[in-house]
């Protein structure tokens, strides 16, 4: 395996209603950032994650593209998933070994439209995209299997948005409270706000990586593991597929000290934890996690990128970031880091 | 100057897809008011079908069995308020359904009425609609199985009050209260009776008792009641003067807050001319404003 590190991170500052700003006007300050960081003009590859559903818009991705320069043509790819699967090709595109460095990004916009709704789309067409199954509903099937204490849900979203207030790049969210349910068994805050954003990441390899940063975030491991799509194949209250990518990652291989989890929903924070096996003192979503800020296709990334930085910024010695896909935590990416 | 622009995705009506075999029988039996699961390699039972086993990525078999209708309920969510893509106008829940024969559970609406009717182990039906297309959502939503119905009750008599409450209804008319003194044990009973309950024997002198009296004991009244003005209201037991057994009554003209026992109160009669032979006639008993009595 050829060493990859992550060597820059950069996000916008989340913004929980729409600023104007069309998506390569979002993504072009981003990527000016680590442009800046690493001083690299030009990437061996290019890789973006987004979703055309929140634009509403086909190949509304290739207008994205506006925002890099690509011309002449560059080597250049696109996920319709969250970026940090983005960033999962970036490192095997490196694995290759014929370039050395990956500019990776993603973006979304989800204020310009219904997520609850645009969510059900992801679903399988004959069992349950029809019967108008919306996201918060889903995830409220596994609040409910996964029977965690509501005490500790509101610690979690309580800590969230107390570390997201002291987070510049997220949102500004006061302490939970209400005691209305949107589906039962979840209340509106334990669920992710809608934001605005885009993050950037560079990936590079061996020695170029350590030209670049004084303290790169080696990837020692990373892996995605799916499960069955329709949920009532599978235990809601578990994620098989979230321990088995971190298996396969060697998460467990070391102390955690700190880790990115794409918790959507408060619930979501108990069940990672137990598939992750993090001990207590692990420090989980310090930047507040997605229940702080939520831009959509760009969430997954920013948590490989908040675990990077603390390594970056020399506070923590090994990291987990972790993106997730699909309904209800089908599908799950664990990237282990190290300094 | 803000600058919008409303804009809607929609493929003019819908995207054409093909069902497959297995998942073309599913949504045929439905049509026909039938489930069905397929049967995998190692013998499980998978509901809805799927093409291939989750659990080894083999192709399914070719078994269909039928499973339910009934299944039982393993989990579930409740909609407060629904949405406009959602199955039912009202709040409902969705469930993870493990229907009987099934080894997997079915995601769908559960129409309960009241989330007080949902739990783990509730046992549901679908409702079908009686137009159906082979569409999952030709079960309209499953139902809660019955286990319980509502029995009315309801037959009408005639009654005559008896002697005694006759004769003391007959003084209430007059604005008096009737009472009798047993001749053993010379206890005082109101109302009227024709039989001292402590001895057993018959009574046989009338007594006539003031509409005054004390209150021995009370309750406040926090739910309605046709036989009371207001909520809440306060009914106690008056020892009206001169009897040795008291008498149940609404007290009133006071703050619930404010009535004790040995408060001193009177009747508060009807006028004279809404009077007749029944207790309507006391509105209630009001404080006299006289000290407490000792009890």
């Amino acid at each position: 395996m050829r060493e990859i590190a992550v060597v820059a991170f950069a996000q916008t500052r989340h913004s929980a209603t729409d600023q104007g700003q069309s998506e390569p006007e979002l993504i072009l300050p981003p990527l000016e950032e680590v442009r800046e960081k690493t001083g690299l003009r030009t990437f061996g590859f290019t890789c973006s994650g987004s979703c055309d559903y929140l634009a509403g818009a086909p190949f509304s991705f290739v207008s994205a593209l506006d925002a890099l320069g690509a011309w002449p043509p560059i080597s250049e790819s696109h996920v319709e998933m969250d970026a940090a699967w983005a960033l999962y090709e970036a490192w095997v595109r490196l694995q290759h070994g014929d370039v050395d460095s990956a500019l990776v990004y993603g973006f979304g916009k989800s204020s310009q439209g219904d997520l609850r709704e645009i969510m059900t789309l992801q679903l399988d067409p004959y069992y349950l995209a029809p019967l108008g199954l919306d996201q918060v509903s889903y995830a409220a099937l596994q609040a409910s299997a996964a029977k965690v204490d509501r005490a500790r849900l509101d610690e979690i979203v309580r800590r969230s948005r107390a570390d997201g207030r002291a987070n510049p790049y997220a949102l500004d969210l006061p302490d939970p409270g209400g005691d209305a349910f949107e589906v039962e068994p979840l209340r509106p805050y334990d669920i992710a706000p809608v934001t605005d954003g885009a993050a950037a990441v560079v990936l590079a390899a061996g020695d170029l990586a350590r030209e670049l940063c004084e303290r790169p975030a080696w990837i020692t491991g990373i892996a995605h593991r799916i499960e069955p799509h329709y949920l009532g194949m599978r235990d809601l209250a578990r994620s098989a597929s979230a321990a088995e990518a971190a298996r396969a990652a060697g998460a467990g291989k070391g102390h955690v000290d700190v880790a990115e989890l794409h918790t959507q929903f408060s619930h979501e924070e108990p069940i990672l934890r137990q598939a992750l096996e993090l001990p207590e003192s692990t420090i989980v979503n310090p930047s507040g996690g997605p229940l702080a800020a939520n831009p959509v296709m760009a969430t997954g990334l920013i948590r490989v990128g908040e675990a990077a930085q603390r390594i970056l910024d020399g506070v923590a010695g090994r990291t987990v970031g972790h993106a997730s896909s699909g309904p209800c935590l089908q599908h799950n990416l664990v990237t282990v880091m190290e300094a | 100057m803000t600058l919008e622009a409303r804009h809607v995705l929609e493929f003019p009506g819908g995207y054409t897809r093909t069902t497959g075999p297995v998942i073309g029988r599913f949504l045929t039996e439905l049509r026909d008011g039938r489930l069905v699961g397929v049967r995998t390699a190692g013998g499980r039972t998978l509901v809805p079908p799927l093409e291939y086993d989750p659990g080894t990525g083999d192709a399914v078999t070719g078994d269909f069995v039928e499973v339910g209708p009934a299944g039982t309920v393993e989990s579930w969510s409740w909609v407060h308020a629904p949405r406009a893509g959602h199955p039912l106008d009202r709040p409902f829940a969705w469930a993870l359904i493990r229907l009987d024969g099934a080894d997997t559970s079915l995601v769908h609406a559960v129409d309960a009425g009241d989330v007080k009717a949902m739990r783990p182990g509730l046992r549901v039906r679908p409702r079908w609609r009686a137009e159906r297309t082979g569409q999952i959502t030709d079960i309209e939503s499953f139902v809660p199985e019955v286990t319980r119905i509502v029995s009315p009750v309801r037959t009408e008599y005639v009654l005559k009050p008896g002697l005694a409450l006759a004769r003391f209804l007959e003084g209430v008319a007059a604005g008096v209260f009737v009472g009798c003194r047993c001749g053993s044990c010379h206890k005082v009973y109101v109302p009227y009776r024709l039989s001292c309950p402590e001895c057993g024997i018959a009574i046989t002198e009338e007594v006539e008792v003031p509409d005054t009296g004390t209150i021995t004991t009370f309750a406040i009244n926090n739910l309605p009641d046709p036989r009371a003005p207001e909520v809440p209201f306060v009914s106690a037991y008056v020892l009206l003067d001169g009897s040795d057994v008291p008498m149940i009554t609404l007290v009133g003209g006071i703050a619930a807050h404010e009535v004790r026992q040995g408060m001193r109160v009177r009747a508060v009669w009807v006028p004279e001319e809404e009077r007749t032979a029944s207790m309507a006639n006391i509105k209630w008993f009001a404080p006299t404003g006289e000290p407490d009595a000792e009890l």
